[in-house]
């Protein structure tokens, strides 16, 4: 089958997991991979990001499949239950709001910065070394959570890549969960026009 | 000797459970899937042969392939 240009963006994927090792500072970048989708399902009305431009879904095919690291069973069936999938979205958005919250309170001065990058939403692993200085401190505590987000992901992606099919991840991504969302809202409202 | 014919196969998608990743959609080698609106993959069977590559490849197992009758 004829490879795009695109089928190779899982290079970006992982060098933005690699940038973020030695400078946390690039974990802003990964905005692009929460505004991108959203926009493209908002005023597109399809999932193109999913099906065409995600790098971390091409991580999963190419290390769970070409490299047969996936055990290449189905997911269970409460995993793909609506239930779990919108649970896991309220959820995920929950602790992304945590992480704002964090973000302000380091902005207001009421919070130190805190050089920790978060590991399922649980552990706290020092990450002192990947942060350079020179930014307010916000800004660096907005990568360091972000970061914790992208991370807690992947190594989630990657355990269910391994369990499962190599992109079982897709099955409850957020992000896939929340542009299927909008694109069935976005569909209802064409209808009833 | 007498060939033996074997039933068609189609490939079908539970669209209330589909999660529209798009992964059925790379691996069809006759462009036969494709996922509409955002909302769920669809088959377009004119074109699919049911080689179940889809089906393999859905990480949530929506994909069925069935015999069909002519």
């Amino acid at each position: 089958m004829k490879k795009h240009w695109y089928d190779y963006l899982w290079v970006l994927s992982l060098t933005y997991l690699v940038l973020g090792f030695f400078n946390i500072l690039f974990a802003w970048l990964g905005l692009l991979c929460f505004f991108i989708p959203l926009l493209m399902s908002i005023f597109g009305g399809e999932k193109g990001y999913c099906n065409r431009y995600c790098g971390r879904g091409q991580l999963f095919a190419l290390v769970g499949g070409r490299f047969g690291l996936s055990r290449r069973r189905d997911v269970p069936g409460w995993l793909r239950s609506k239930a779990f999938r919108y649970g896991f979205l309220v959820f995920f958005l929950v602790m992304f709001l945590q992480m704002l919250w964090t973000t302000y309170l380091v902005f207001a001065g009421a919070q130190e910065l805190r050089q920790v990058v978060t590991l399922l939403w649980t552990f706290r692993l020092p990450w002192h070394w990947a942060y350079p200085g020179g930014v307010t401190p916000w800004v660096a505590q907005f990568a360091f959570g972000f970061y914790s987000v992208m991370l807690t992901s992947t190594v989630l992606g990657f355990v269910t890549m391994v369990l499962f099919k190599p992109r079982s991840w897709c099955v409850y991504c957020p992000m896939g969960t929340m542009t299927q969302l909008v694109c069935k809202a976005r569909d209802r409202m064409g209808r009833e026009k | 000797m007498e060939k033996t014919k074997r039933a068609a196969r189609r490939a079908f998608v539970d669209g209330g459970a589909c999660v529209a990743c798009g992964c059925c959609v790379k691996v069809c080698p006759l462009g036969a899937i494709a996922v509409a609106r955002g909302i769920a993959a669809q088959v377009d069977m004119g074109r699919c042969v049911g080689c179940g590559k889809c089906a393999r490849e859905c990480p949530a197992s929506v994909i069925e392939i069935r015999e069909v009758t002519a």
